[in-house]
């Protein structure tokens, strides 16, 4: 019997570039019809690992599965797999409806027949009467659905996609992220998603990966992945965190900032040192005389919803975020609910993340210029 | 962009083509001198007798070349297919290596160009002549001498080997610039390698093709010299005509027709030859 939830598999997969390990054993598998994706920062893998499964790059090492068929060595005019380009590579030498056609004239299929599927898919990216637009001519917006319809059209069983949003406007990208999905969704196809925008990975997909380092950190949906994060990569590049420095003296209580909370955490050896993760949102002020924790406010920061503030608490820096005004200075208390409080265990990215005390607008603005320039 | 800024910038450009019109007086002048007037020095002598008056006598005289130029076209024609043929895989392998591989292959083929015309023939003729080289070559396994000088076959490796660089730069240049993505997109909706050639990367290096075969054909039509060294009296190219009858002053104004009627027809050639490729795509040179 087929196992339908697993459509594509990765097996020990490793990859190098000039001596430097991009991939390191990696395993995956990919479900029939799932929207999964790839989601790290620059060099992490992932566009590498959507190109062993298009099939543009073999893996050092490593087994290829398409419905458990070994596909190591399959070119990838051979694979039932179409890309979305990151820059959408249409051909400048076709006009919109023959680069759409690409696919099926390649296959000979008859005329007609290709000029019906052609205008379905123009309807069903909203590019009806384009046809005869030459690509260059096009929009941004537009090219990406000619990409999409070009590789729709072949009724791909997965189609991938590298990036396709970097290059749009935020308006537009967004408006792209729901045309996408409902694309998905309609199709009922499996779309493996390559990005670094983690709202976008949230918000798109029945599955993240998240990668760091050629190996995959973690596998879930957006929700486990946010409330849930492995270890402090995970939960530092997923959404904002605190990642404080703990210890757990038995199941259901951790120590950390000088205080003992009550958590919903077990499994763990007693006394066993842990990453604690508390998100920013999670945190109530309360008067500092009924706060499980006292700190002084070192900024504030208003962006509409709530306030953004920083906390220093014995040394380390947190960031809260509140509907309440804390003036700059001021001494407050904080509550923290037990499910608000995430423990993990200890790994190799410990006190690396979480702490706010280099925080600045102007800092963060900085790394994310440097992430735009992804894969160049 | 506002309103205020658009301003300020379309009198920037204003401003900028004013002076860049200033920096073309020099060479519109050398243009007016060197290519203009003599433009009309010809045409002048191809409609005058030797007293300077209007006749359209020279005219007359055209279908005496008329095999002439007919050779020298096919010529010029089989030379320049061959030298695309030559030319096209080795550009495509060039834009394939590595890109220091491909500073040094570049180097290699520009050199020809470094040296004289005069010298490559001369070496040419040495490779080939009745106690040439390969002749030589030949005797010493005991097989039979050649007659490969002063045959048609001759001119035409002349040409090839002579405007050989002209087609390769081209090519190189337009091939170098089609995106790999775009061959990995045409894999991707099911290409092989055939289709792949088929319908990419050769309707994208139609523009070097145009302007390689234009760069071949123009000269290799008007050549002369090369074909007097290498073709002896087999072949009798109009650009050697035209030489020998410009160098004599009573057959000058014979010399000028041809040079006019030549410069028309590869003019209607080129322009056939641009309708193949797209205007907006860029790479001409001509």
């Amino acid at each position: 019997m087929k196992d339908t939830n697993k459509l594509i598999e990765l097996k020990g997969i490793s990859v190098s570039f000039d001596g430097e390990k991009i991939l390191d054993e990696l395993d995956l598998s990919i479900g029939n019809g799932e929207f999964v994706t790839l989601l790290g920062a620059s060099g992490c893998g992932k566009t590498t690992t959507l190109r062993i499964i298009a099939g543009f790059l073999e893996p050092d090492e490593g087994e290829v599965y398409f419905d458990s068929q070994l596909i190591n060595g399959v070119p990838p005019h051979k694979r039932k797999v179409n890309t979305i380009f990151q820059r959408y590579a249409l051909f400048p030498h076709y006009n919109v409806f023959d680069n759409i056609a690409y696919g099926l004239k390649v296959r000979h299929l008859p005329k007609a027949e290709i000029k019906e599927r052609v205008n379905e898919m123009l309807k069903l990216v909203n590019l009806e009467g384009f046809g005869h637009r030459r690509v260059s001519k096009l929009s941004g917006g537009q090219q990406q659905r000619v990409a999409i319809a070009r590789a729709l059209i072949n009724h791909p069983q997965v189609l991938l996609l590298d990036e396709p949003l970097a290059a749009l406007d935020l308006k537009l990208r967004k408006d792209m992220q729901k045309e996408l999905k409902n694309i998905q969704k309609a199709l009922g196809i499996t779309f493996i998603f390559v990005t670094h925008d983690q709202e976008e990975a949230l918000s798109m997909s029945d599955t993240v990966i998240v990668m760091d380092g050629g190996k995959i950190q973690q596998i879930g949906s957006p929700t486990d992945i946010y409330n849930e994060p492995v270890n402090a990569f995970v939960a530092d590049f997923i959404g904002e965190s605190n990642i404080i420095d703990g210890v757990m003296p038995c199941n259901y209580r951790a120590q950390f900032a000088g205080h003992t909370f009550d958590c919903l955490d077990s499994g763990f050896e007693p006394n066993e040192p842990v990453d604690i993760v508390i998100r920013p949102e999670d945190v109530d002020i309360v008067p500092p005389s009924n706060g499980m924790l006292t700190g002084v406010v070192t900024s504030v920061t208003f962006l509409g919803v709530h306030y953004e503030i920083i906390v220093d608490i014995c040394g380390f820096k947190w960031m809260i975020q509140t509907t309440d005004f804390c003036g700059e200075g001021e001494t407050v208390g904080l509550s923290i609910d037990p499910d608000a409080i995430h423990v993990m265990k200890k790994s190799e990215y410990s006190g690396r993340y979480g702490d706010y005390s280099s925080f600045s607008e102007e800092m963060d603005t900085i790394s994310d210029a440097a992430e735009e320039e992804e894969d160049d | 962009m506002t309103d205020k800024a658009k301003r300020i910038s379309a009198n920037k450009r204003k401003g900028k083509s004013v002076g860049a019109a200033l920096l073309n007086i020099p060479y519109m002048v050398w243009a007016m001198i060197f290519i203009i007037v003599p433009m009309f020095i010809v045409a002048f002598y191809a409609f005058t007798d030797a007293d300077g008056a209007f006749t359209l006598e020279n005219f007359k005289q055209l279908g005496e070349y008329r095999d002439n130029i007919a050779d020298s076209f096919i010529y010029a024609f089989i030379a320049t297919v061959i030298t695309l043929l030559l030319a096209y895989p080795f550009a495509y392998f060039v834009t394939k290596c590595k890109e220091s591989t491909q500073k040094i292959i570049m180097m290699l083929v520009m050199v020809p160009l470094w040296m004289n015309l005069l010298i490559l023939t001369y070496s040419i003729m040495n490779i080939i002549e009745a106690n040439g080289i390969i002749n030589n070559f030949l005797q010493m396994l005991g097989l039979e001498r050649l007659q490969m000088i002063n045959t048609p076959g001759a001119v035409i490796l002349g040409m090839i080997y002579n405007y050989f660089p002209y087609m390769v730069l081209p090519l190189v240049s337009v091939m170098s610039k089609i995106d790999n993505s775009l061959l990995e997109a045409a894999s991707d909706l099911g290409s092989n390698a055939v289709s792949r050639f088929v319908r990419v990367i050769l309707p994208l290096s139609v523009p070097g093709i145009v302007s390689g075969v234009t760069m071949v054909f123009v000269p290799s039509v008007s050549t002369f010299y090369i074909s007097q060294k290498l073709g002896g009296s087999s072949v009798n190219m109009i650009g050697d005509i035209i030489e020998s009858l410009i160098n004599k002053v009573a057959t000058r104004h014979v010399g000028a027709m041809l040079a006019l009627v030549l410069m028309v027809i590869i003019l209607v050639c080129i322009m056939l030859m641009n309708r193949f490729s797209d205007d907006d795509e860029g790479g001409m040179i001509v």
